[in-house]
């Protein structure tokens, strides 16, 4: 059975429902932002894949920029959840309901 | 793709998705961190087989090197792991739907008959990014730049946010 492109985005879209199901369910905030991580490189690999096998760069630059926002991302929120730790001395997102309706 | 590589694709899909498995089921935090690092380090030899080398490496620099060690850090300064990583009531319909969507997903890919070209690459992408991303007519100029700025926002964002206060 010969790897093609349908191998990769099936991959990719295993990791992605994997890091969905821990975004949903985990309460630990800092283990929210690693699912959130595995479904971007989930995605990742779907833009590497198309142009891997399109011969068209364009996926590769898409990937690059995905990785500037995700490190952008992680910066800032786990800045947000240490600053929110400081003041309640929890993480669990279950509990944070400051802004809840 | 030579035999070698298709094994090497097998090893590093099982071992991406299992570790990322792991990220998800285990209980205790610091430990998912550390599958979490093993799942970035499969990616990035995912791309090798891709042969976007260039990607790999920035991977490596980037994930493994930059977000693995930030999360360690905040699992550190959050002393949340003694809790564990619980998880809340939804898991039955979020398994549900997601298994949905997974299913969803994976019909549509192999349904699909996508366009592919049959040519090997060029090997070393790295020239090839640098042309396509700051190509005068068609490139990326602009959000490389705007890019940046986001990069400086989110740095001082994230100082400004975790600075200890001064007490009035």
């Amino acid at each position: 059975m010969s790897v093609d492109l349908e191998h990769f985005l099936v991959l990719s879209a295993i990791l992605f429902c994997i890091g969905l199901y821990g975004a949903l369910t985990k309460r630990n905030a800092v283990v929210i932002l690693m699912c959130i991580e595995i479904m971007l490189n989930a995605v990742n690999i779907a833009m590497v894949a198309f142009s891997r096998y399109n011969l068209v760069l364009t996926g590769q630059v898409f990937a690059i920029f995905i990785m500037t926002v995700a490190a952008a991302e992680v910066a800032v929120g786990l800045a947000i959840i240490i600053a929110i730790y400081r003041g309640r001395e929890t993480v669990d997102v279950g509990k944070i309901d400051l802004l809840k309706w | 793709m030579g035999t070698g590589s298709e094994l090497a694709f097998w090893l590093l899909a099982v071992l991406s998705v299992a570790s990322a498995l792991a990220v998800v089921v285990l209980r205790d935090v610091f430990r998912a961190a550390l599958f979490l690092v093993l799942c970035f380090f499969a990616v990035a030899g995912i791309y090798i087989i891709l042969s976007a080398d260039f990607l790999a490496a920035v991977q490596v620099l980037i994930y493994v090197g930059a977000i693995a060690v930030l999360i360690i850090f905040a699992i550190m300064l959050t002393r949340e792991a003694q809790r564990g990583s619980p998880s809340n009531r939804l898991q039955i319909p979020v398994l549900l739907v997601g298994l949905l969507l997974l299913a969803v997903m994976i019909a549509v890919v192999v349904d699909t008959s996508w366009p592919t070209a049959d040519v090997p690459p060029p090997a070393p992408t790295t020239g090839d990014i640098a042309e396509k991303l700051f190509d005068k007519n068609e490139g990326f100029v602009l959000p490389f730049e705007i890019a940046s700025v986001l990069l400086l926002a989110a740095m001082i964002g994230a100082i400004v946010l975790v600075r200890e206060r001064k007490e009035e």
